[in-house]
């Protein structure tokens, strides 16, 4: 699987710590409350909301810098959008992983 | 150039302030998290520029841009592509970035906001609608779920395939989920011409016409006796 890195935050705060780690705030704030907004609509098997749900975790996977990832997470977002939960297991593999991540930044 | 951001993810108006701080001439007058806060705003504020994020719950921003009476210049924000396209049917849409975005590619959109506004100011460009040249240079179509940009004056054909039509230019030649009709309205009067019911041309790549067909680069495309008539008064005889 691959790594997650900071590279994309690296370049946008250009070295000032006080951006980097407002945006790393604001990343792991967002990530807990859109990733329970997922699971909320998986459980209520509310397709639009998981679509909506998975289009806004994308942003964070690719900020994280999981291209592979994005790219499933695209296609999941395509099944969803035709009521399917196939790619969910491998959508939810990345949520643990970015999980694991954001405890040790 | 005063600038308001439309985000419903904080991290992601957080973003496109941060890059708007590292051009001089922008100020991030606002951030909205939603387009309807946007729009009270915008009855007694006036900006130049918004950054909108198309899809956004409830009210995308499409139905932003679709109620807005006054439009600023916007530039698009999206994870997808293709959630843009529907959006550029609109003058004032100046360019698209996709999220993440980064500097190199934010500081292009800004540079090209700066020539279309000057342009509108000056009302000279040819990306500004002009009552009889009512075209720009180049547009977008939906390929595989990808944006590609197509220059007008490289297209020399267009011809209807069923459900969809074939572009080609100098270049390449696309496939396109649309219809004759549809592109048509996109094209220069002065440049394009429908020649058959299946056909538009560039009338400045003609190489030669004979008889009911016009040899185009290396196609031969034909000419509709209706059509043949309005093909001879836009060529210039001896």
């Amino acid at each position: 699987m691959e790594k997650p890195n900071l590279s994309y935050v690296d370049a946008l705060s250009s070295g000032e710590a006080l951006v980097k780690n407002k945006l790393i705030e604001i990343i792991k704030s967002e990530f807990v409350l859109e990733k329970s907004a997922y699971y909320k609509s998986l459980k209520n098997k509310n397709f639009k909301a998981l679509e909506a749900n998975v289009h806004k975790l994308k942003h964070k996977i690719s900020i994280l810098g999981f291209v592979k990832r994005y790219q499933l997470a695209n296609d999941y977002e395509h099944n969803l959008r035709e009521c399917q939960l196939t790619g969910a297991a491998d959508f939810e593999k990345t949520l643990t992983a970015i999980t694991a991540y954001l405890k040790t930044i | 150039m005063n600038c308001i951001i439309i985000d419903d993810e904080q991290t992601a108006r957080f973003i496109t302030k941060t890059l708007c701080e590292q051009i001089e001439t922008l100020q991030v007058v606002a951030e909205f998290p939603d387009a309807i806060q946007a729009l009270k705003y915008l009855k007694t504020n006036d900006v130049d520029l918004i950054f909108l994020d198309i899809h956004m719950p409830n009210f995308t921003g499409l139905d932003f841009i679709k109620t807005l009476k006054k439009l600023p210049q916007i530039i698009l924000t999206t994870s997808d592509p293709k959630f843009a396209i529907e959006a550029f049917e609109y003058d004032n849409i100046v360019d698209y970035l996709l999220k993440p975005i980064v500097f190199s590619r934010f500081e292009k959109a800004i540079k090209k906001t700066v020539q279309h506004k000057n342009a509108m100011e000056l009302g000279t460009s040819s990306t500004v609608r002009k009552p009889d040249a009512d075209f720009k240079n180049d547009f977008y179509v939906n390929i595989d779920r990808r944006l590609i940009k197509i220059d007008l004056l490289r297209i020399y054909l267009i011809q209807a395939k069923g459900d969809y039509i074939q572009i080609k230019t100098e270049d390449q030649n696309y496939m396109v989920h649309s219809t004759l009709k549809k592109i048509e309205e996109k094209l220069p009067k002065d440049l394009f011409l429908k020649v058959h019911r299946s056909f538009i041309i560039n009338i400045k790549k003609i190489v030669h016409i004979e008889d009911n067909s016009v040899l185009i680069q290396k196609d031969i495309v034909p000419v509709s006796r209706s059509n043949r008539p309005k093909l001879m008064k836009r060529l210039d005889l001896l």
